[in-house]
């Protein structure tokens, strides 16, 4: 691959697959008529290498990230996790793959209000095997002295990181981040995308991103564009740039 | 395993701690449930041990007898029959009391007391004072009611008509026994233990009043447990009847037994009725809370799936959340439901005069009650968490479904162009989410149910009271004779002071048999022109009485397993004690009895009598009854009184009292599910609709608008609710009278208007003052914070 030679550092995992996908497909049924989400989605995504993806509000990002983590089941088409088949697998498979494997940031913060910012982040590592302590993934995040406050106590920016932390905090094989800098200043969310490129880096963690501030494409092994259900474009970063030095 | 969930069950504390006041709203609710089992269940089995323990340690009887007058020799003849075990005699006669200050007279029992110390049948328990020392003839100990309702001590003493000579006796002591739990005079209907009292004396004193040396007249009998009841009573009558035995009874036909019995056979009826219609109304309830709570964590289950937590773990966490629940709500019901069994237990203790009071409840019962609820609260979770963990997590997480609001029927009718835009919210989100709404107004249509079914027990009892004391019993008086009289006593009776109107009866003591089936009972001889007692039927229609041949009850014709036209064999237990075989001919139905009827005429014709009566109903001038009271002090045939203005209120402070307790208890249940109910719909819809109305304050809705749009929905979704609430209770109601069904009575199926009413204003009430809570709670919304988590 051309990739490869490129960067001969990498060259051990570039050569893996982490994703692949086929014909990808994504109809929801709703009262006002059928909505294509996904019209054929064929991709690669390879082991250690950071994805961007960009694309117009409503193209389906989201959606295929949500079959990716195994959150969501597509109409059509198939999904490979390395030499799995996730569209094979049964809810309880599903269930194993995502304690295991997979790491989520969502578009919206999802902490959960009853907990702490470390009760959030240890409701996902005592059910992990080998994962960072709650403390020191905050700390990963810069949100080390906030570790005892509630999400209605700490700010937008604030509730992402403790949302990064608690995703890497299980040391997961694929981090799937939605927009998780959407809604927070250049300054914290280059705090948060740097904690996500040392995951990436210190675990080399399989790393999708979507975001709709193409600045941060930057820092991308590969940038993937969506339009109308679709993959209109990949792109391969000859020279990626780290997050710290990212500006918008 | 417990360690590795401790954030869940963090969430879980704290979670059940935010949504507090509900959890309290659920516990009460399915409390109530579990407390109607343990304390309905509790009080019967506490009224069912004290009783046998009484009976056990005091000795009481298997069967017992009267007679004429028999020879102390009797006594080893009856010992010999097989299956006795032991055998005691005694002298029992009626006495007619002069009680100073009281212008009716009372009557007593006068029972003997045994010779022996030693553990005697039917032993007296002494309460004060001590027993009559031995020879003495006017020392006396009185039952306690009686002695209460005078306020007798021991040293008060009043002049009674023994054997036609006026005795002053003395009261030494005060006694209950086993025998007179329940003291009912004869002919009473009710205690009234101002005009009816037993007391005890010396055997040689009794013996010495009525010319009984070296005999007695009523005689006790045990079983040993080989003893079967029937063939000794059948051996008994044999020996005693030459004496003018007047036909041996068993424990059912003793008259303290069988009202104690029916009173708790009626507790029973209700401990069948009541608990299952709350623990079903409380589960269903329950069920909709549930799944509507669950359904509000619709989020955070999505999330907690996506992390990797299993099905099983995320339902076992919900599972946990409504254990939680349900057991304050189970502690709720087993203490409120011990304490106010407890309570309920003491009152009938005291109505049914026992000397001392075991309360316990059996585990099984507490078992039952805990069962019933986590089943129902489980089934109302598994319903809800399978329907929420069956979604993908990706659906379940995303900010509720679309929600497309359309313009709906009502308001492109002309109403709805004069609606507001927050009363046009509140129609469009009751039409869009169509289930939630049904669900809810269906929850609080069967809570206004459960206090409609309630309250409608209570109007059954008015009911029949009303049926009875006066459709039915039309008289003012009613004297019993101390044996048959001609007919021509009637006609006597209507020259006494203030009579207006007399009429005769002849009751008759008979056992009827049908097959092999056989109940003691009393057969009526109505006369066809009588009009003061009159039989009506469940439809308040006079009964006529056939010319021929017997008319039963419809229960009565059930316990014999008789129909039309059968013939039943009649044992008379009276008199030369004829044996006769009539027909069935006509078959009644009533709300009370068991009663078997003839014209009177028929009745004297197959006794082979003259026209004789042994009753006479009067009807009386009010104002000058003083005067036939104090006629009726020399009359001597004269055995019974029952004046019914008296036995009317005996009536409302003893058996509807303890009744009437009973059932509001169950209303203050039913209050609370109310309640309970309306409360958790309530908070729901706030919990459900928060962000939507910060949005709204946030759009610069005012508070009075957007308390309009929370309370308006609640508002009409109870008006929604008031008329089904009718229609269940109605037919709860109906429901529930088929269940009370039982041998003793059938309850008339009546529902006053007023208790339509005072469900209407329960529930009413219960969603004013939820919607006030939920209103200020929208009020001091943190906006900010509302606005900044997503829940
Ligand atoms: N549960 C759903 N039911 C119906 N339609 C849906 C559902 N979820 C997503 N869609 C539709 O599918 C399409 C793709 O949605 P998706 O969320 O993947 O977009 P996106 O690219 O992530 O957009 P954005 O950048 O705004 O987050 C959109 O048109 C959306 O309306
Ligand atoms: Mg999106």
């Amino acid at each position: 691959m051309a990739v490869a030679s490129e960067s001969s550092d990498k060259s051990h995992i570039q050569t893996e697959i982490a994703f692949r996908t086929i014909g990808l497909t994504k109809v929801y049924e709703t009262e006002a008529g059928a909505v294509h989400a996904l019209r054929g989605v064929d991709i690669e995504l390879f082991k250690g290498e950071t994805t961007v993806m960009l694309g117009p509000s409503g193209s389906g990002k989201s959606t295929f990230l949500n079959i990716l983590g195994g959150l969501d089941r597509p109409t059509a088409g198939q999904v490979y996790f390395q030499d799995s088949e996730l569209t094979n697998f049964d809810d309880a498979f599903l269930t194993q793959y995502r304690r295991r494997h997979v790491g989520f940031v969502f578009q919206f913060y999802n902490l959960i209000p009853s907990l702490t910012a470390r009760e959030n982040v240890e409701l996902v590592t005592e059910i992990s095997e080998r994962p960072l302590s709650a403390a020191a993934a905050l700390e990963l995040v810069g949100m080390g002295h906030r570790v005892d406050h509630f999400p209605a106590e700490l700010s937008g920016g604030e509730q992402q990181r403790v949302a990064v932390a608690r995703a890497v905090a299980k040391r997961p094989d694929v981090l799937l981040c939605d927009e998780p800098t959407g809604a927070l200043d250049s300054k914290t969310g280059v705090s948060v995308l740097e904690a996500i490129e040392q995951v990436n880096r210190e675990l080399g963690t399989t790393t999708v991103l979507i975001t709709h501030n193409a600045g941060i494409a930057a820092m991308a092994d590969r940038v993937v564009s969506f339009a109308d259900g679709r993959i209109a474009d990949v792109q391969i970063n000859k020279q990626k740039i780290p997050a710290g030095t990212l500006k918008w | 395993m417990v360690n590795r969930l401790k954030s869940l069950n963090r969430k879980l504390v704290r979670d059940l701690w935010h949504i507090r006041g509900q959890v309290l709203a659920i516990a009460f609710v399915i409390g109530c449930g579990v407390a109607t089992v343990v304390l309905s269940l509790g009080t019967l089995n506490s009224l069912q041990e004290t009783r046998d323990a009484y009976y056990e340690r005091y000795h009481f009887a298997d069967i017992f007898a009267h007679m004429k007058r028999a020879p102390r020799s009797l006594l080893g003849d009856l010992s010999k029959i097989s299956g006795v075990r032991r055998v005691e005699g005694r002298i029992v006669h009626g006495v007619i009391i002069d009680i100073d200050g009281m212008v009716e007279p009372a009557r007593a029992q006068a029972v003997s007391l045994p010779q022996t110390t030693v553990s005697n049948l039917n032993g007296i328990v002494i309460r004060v004072g001590r027993l009559p020392v031995s020879g003495s003839t006017d020392e006396i100990v009185v039952h306690e009611a009686f002695a209460e309702a005078h306020n007798f001590t021991p040293g008060d003493a009043f002049w009674a008509n023994m054997n036609g000579r006026r005795r002053m006796l003395r009261i030494v002591g005060i006694a209950l026994s086993p025998e007179h739990i329940y003291v009912l005079g004869p002919g009473d209907l009710v205690p009234d233990n101002r005009r009816f009292g037993i007391f005890w004396m010396n055997h040689s004193a009794l013996e010495a009043i009525y010319d009984l040396k070296g005999g007695f007249n009523d005689v006790s009998l045990t079983l040993s447990r080989d003893g079967r009841v029937q063939e000794v009573i059948a051996e008994v009558d044999r020996l005693i009847d030459p004496y003018g035995g007047i036909g041996a009874i068993g424990r059912e036909d003793q008259l303290s037994y069988a009202f104690l019995k029916s009173e708790m056979d009626q507790q029973e009826t209700m401990a069948k009725v009541f608990p299952p219609i709350f623990l079903a109304v409380a589960a269903f309830l329950l069920n909709l809370v549930i799944a509507r709570l669950v359904e509000t964590e619709r989020q955070q289950i999505g999330l907690l799936k996506a992390f990797g937590y299993s099905d099983f773990e995320v339902g076992a966490h919900y599972f946990k959340f409504v254990a939680v629940i349900t057991a304050i709500g189970i502690i709720i019901g087993w203490a409120g439901g011990a304490w106010l069994g407890r309570g309920m237990t003491e009152m009938y203790a005291e109505l049914f005069r026992f000397p001392f009071l075991y309360y316990l409840i059996e585990p099984k019962v507490f078992i039952y009650g805990a069962v019933v609820s986590i089943f129902a609260a489980s089934l109302g979770t598994f319903t809800a968490v399978r329907r929420i963990v069956k979604l993908a997590p990706a659906v379940a997480m995303v900010p509720p479904p679309p929600t497309t609001y359309k313009v709906n029927a009502l308001e492109r009718t002309g109403f709805g162009r004069t609606m507001s835009q927050p009363a046009r919210m509140i129609v469009r989100h009751i039409i869009r989410w169509p289930m939630r709404s049904a669900l809810t107004v269906i929850g609080i249509s069967f809570s206004g149910a459960l206090l409609v079914v309630t309250l409608f027990f209570l109007n059954a009892l008015d009911e029949m009271t009303e049926i009875f004391y006066f459709d039915r019993e039309r008289q003012d008086i009613v004297i019993t004779l101390t044996d048959i009289h001609s007919d021509t006593a009637v006609k006597e009776a209507t020259y006494l002071p203030s009579v207006m109107r007399a009429e005769g009866m002849r009751h008759v003591p008979v056992r009827l048999t049908s097959g092999t089936r056989s109940e003691r009972t009393v057969i009526a001889g109505i006369d066809p022109e009588n009009n003061l007692s009159r039989l009506l039927d469940i439809n308040h229609k006079k009964i006529d009485v056939p010319e021929q041949g017997l008319m039963v009850s419809d229960k009565l014709a059930d316990m014999l397993g008789a129909t039309l036209g059968d013939m039943v064999r009649i044992d008379v237990l009276e008199g030369r004690r004829p044996i006769v075989t009539v027909p069935i001919t006509k078959i009644s139905r009533q709300y009370v009895g068991i009663g078997a009827y003839m014209t009177r005429s028929a009745l004297n014709k197959l006794l082979k009598e003259g026209p004789v009566i042994s009753s006479i109903y009067l009807q009386v001038d009010s104002a000058r009854e003083a005067e036939l009271f104090t006629a009726l002090k020399k009359v001597p045939a004269l055995v019974g009184l029952m004046i019914k203005r008296v036995s009317l209120e005996s009536f409302y402070t003893t058996v509807r009292e303890y009744m009437d307790t009973m059932i509001i208890v169950y209303i203050g249940f039913a209050s609370v599910i109310a309640i309970g109910v309306i409360y958790n719909a309530a908070r729901i819809s706030l919990s459900e609709r928060g962000r939507e109305l910060a949005s709204l304050r946030v759009l610069g809705f005012t508070r009075q608008e957007v308390a309009f749009i929370l309370a308006g929905e609640l508002a009409v979704l109870t008006w929604l609710a008031l008329p089904l609430s009718g229609f269940f209770g109605y037919h709860l109601g109906s429901l529930m009278v088929d269940m009370f069904d039982t041998e003793l009575f059938r309850l008339p199926f009546i529902i006053y208007p007023s208790t339509y009413g005072y469900a209407a204003l329960v529930v009413l009430v219960a969603a004013a003052g939820s919607a006030w809570v939920v209103v200020r709670r929208v009020s001091n919304l943190d906006l900010v914070a509302v606005l900044k988590t997503r829940e």
